[in-house]
């Protein structure tokens, strides 16, 4: 266990590079020079040369990937063109208003999800597992901006049922705003959710052991509940602990559409203004999220199966 | 594909004489190929052209006149209709690029890693994971600034960034082909590597290329949607995405037909894609062949 969490963890050293030097690349190279879009059209020589020293950009490559490298290790990514704040006190204020839509949504998705694929691999092959396998490759064809768009129209300005935007920072107050993205969060994400995590009870149900206990006269409920979903909840945990660390970044979509003031509408609003900074710390973020991410699970996995560990 | 022997059916043929049998996967088939016709023939300006002019006055509601306005009008009291078909143009043209682009990086990067293994396998695999840690839409929203925003950049960040998962496939297969008997055989008899990678083991690899491009195309037609949703996609022409865009501040008005009509068209080719993908794999998957086993879904390790 400790050789392959050694390995797995060294493995993680080159990735991290690559994808800081991608970024570097990206941004700061292939990007161009944001002094002109900062000073606008009539900056003079001295003005643009004065912005360059203090971005940096005077400096050699070299040095100025240093200096980026130094931006990720202490997480100061300087402050937003548009905005003048510090991005990471930015980041800091938005990421209570991104949980608290992604914590409930994602919990709610992940249980509804494992409920319904447990419900038609007890049915497999007829009717009722049909229809909602059709009804989910359904849902997932059309587009989430249609979900949103229809959800916010027909739930929350005809009927209704929600305020239409907008956000509290009382800490109660606060659901009141985050149920109608949440909702349609747990609707965007069903589908696909319940097509993999039924492939996944499937290939269980396939299994030997599972011959043997229907052989031994337990009823399909028990060999379901007792042994199919035991085991199936190691893909299915793989499957979602991925995703967990981007749940402090949010939904860009749903957050920008709701007003409400998370990461993911930090990242839209930099994308409209072409704030290159904070866009470039957001994908620093989430490329580290994803990374640490995959490494816990990796981890998590080989401390369940230990096949894992000879890979 | 190759030579045939004692009259067995090749992968091919077999394969799609199991697709022929599904009804919804030929109706997917029939999807697609009308999609495409649709584009081609608004590429060529044989229909809904002009696609820019005024029809009817600004938001006019759908109406059975005249096909121009049988989805209503927009702002600018432009057809709906002939901007659905335009978008299809422009839908259709993303994944068809990006599955160009995208073909030859993934399979020829993953053949070399999967062939040859050692320091080239380790590279290419350092090189994928690289871009596939950083999210897809990040690298997408980095691509089009850097190559500034229109469908150009669209084409290129979508094929620079999505070969990943073909590059995965094709190297998880060409690792399991390389010690196979009949490529020993092909070695023995004096082909070299590149006669062995090309001729020998990617035609009984190519199907899986076959069945990526079917989700490829999908993700790539929903990807322009967000892109251009966003304001970093096409600029200037009639794309879903712009549509979708616009349909935001018209819903409160009531105009609810730009966004129905778009929401609509796309579901339909999206749907098709899907469906027909998942039928690919399943008349390509020696396993049915065996027994009814449950369906795998890609993407999966």
């Amino acid at each position: 266990m400790t050789a392959y969490a050694i390995r797995r963890l060294l493995y993680t050293i080159p990735i991290l590079f690559g994808v800081c030097l991608l970024i570097f690349l990206l941004f700061n190279k292939v990007g161009g020079d944001p002094t002109y879009q900062m000073l606008g059209k009539h900056a003079s020589l001295a003005q643009i040369q004065e912005l360059r020293h203090d971005l940096g950009l005077d400096k050699s490559d070299f040095a100025q990937f240093i200096d980026f490298l130094k931006q990720v290790v202490t997480f100061d990514f300087g402050r937003s063109y548009a905005t003048k704040q510090r991005i990471s006190e930015m980041i800091w204020a938005g990421m209570p208003a991104s949980l608290s839509l992604a914590i409930p949504a994602f919990a709610v998705e992940t249980l509804l999800a494992i409920a319904i694929a447990l419900l038609v691999s007890f049915y497999r092959g007829r009717l009722l597992d049909r229809s909602i396998v059709v009804l989910c490759v359904v849902g997932i064809s059309i587009s989430a901006l249609a979900y949103i768009l229809f959800g916010q129209y027909v739930l929350a300005y005809w009927w209704g049922w929600f305020p239409i935007s907008g956000y509290d920072q009382d800490l109660f107050q606060r659901f009141k705003y985050v149920a109608l993205p949440a909702l349609i969060w747990v609707v965007v994400g069903l589908g696909v959710n319940v097509r993999v995590f039924r492939t996944f009870m499937l290939d269980e149900v396939n299994q030997d052991y599972v011959r043997t206990a229907r052989a031994k006269g337990l009823n399909e409920s028990v060999v379901l509940f007792k042994h199919v979903l035991k085991n199936a909840m190691i893909p299915v945990l793989t499957y979602v602990v991925i995703e967990i660390p981007f749940l402090i970044t949010g939904s860009f979509l749903l957050e920008s559409f709701f007003g409400i003031p998370g990461l993911g509408s930090i990242t839209i609003d930099a994308i409209h203004n072409s704030d290159f900074p904070v866009i470039k710390a957001m994908t620093v973020i989430e490329t580290l999220l994803f990374i640490f991410g995959s490494l816990a699970t990796d981890l998590a996995y080989s401390g369940v199966d230990p096949r894992v560990r000879l890979g | 594909m190759s030579a045939q022997v004692g009259g067995g059916k090749s992968l091919w043929a077999d394969a799609w004489i199991r697709m022929r049998r599904e009804k919804l996967a030929m109706v997917a088939l029939g999807i697609i190929i009308f999609y495409s016709l649709v584009a081609i023939f608004a590429k060529l300006g044989l229909i809904a052209t002009p696609w820019d002019v005024e029809v009817a006055g600004a938001y006019a509601a759908p109406s059975f006149g005249s096909l121009k306005t049988i989805m209503g009008s927009d702002i600018f009291g432009r057809s709906v209709f002939y901007k659905v078909i335009h978008g299809t143009r422009i839908a259709m043209s993303v994944g068809l690029v990006t599955s160009i682009i995208t073909i030859p990086i993934g399979v020829v990067l993953g053949a070399l890693a999967g062939y040859f293994g050692g320091l080239i396998d380790e590279v290419v695999v350092w090189f994928y994971t690289t871009i596939s840690s950083i999210p897809s839409i990040m690298l997408l929203v980095a691509f089009t600034y850097v190559l500034g925003k229109g469908i150009f950049s669209v084409y290129i960040a979508l094929g620079v960034t999505s070969w990943v998962t073909l590059a995965r496939l094709v190297r998880g297969e060409f690792m399991k082909h390389k010690s196979r008997e009949y490529v020993v055989a092909a070695e023995s008899i004096g082909a070299g590597h590149a006669i062995r990678i090309f001729r020998h083991i990617l035609p009984n690899v190519i199907h899986i290329v076959i069945i990526n491009l079917s989700l490829q195309f999908q993700m790539a037609i929903k990807t322009e949607v967000i892109l251009s949703y966003l304001g970093l996609g096409v600029q200037g022409q009639p794309s879903w995405g712009v549509m979708i865009d616009d349909a935001k501040l018209e819903l409160a008005r009531g105009v609810w037909w730009q966004l129905t009509a778009a929401t609509i068209a796309m579901s339909f080719i999206v749907l098709a894609f899907n469906i027909f993908g998942d039928a690919l794999r399943d008349a390509f998957d020696p396993k049915l062949k065996m027994a009814a086993m449950p369906r795998r879904e890609d993407g999966k390790k």
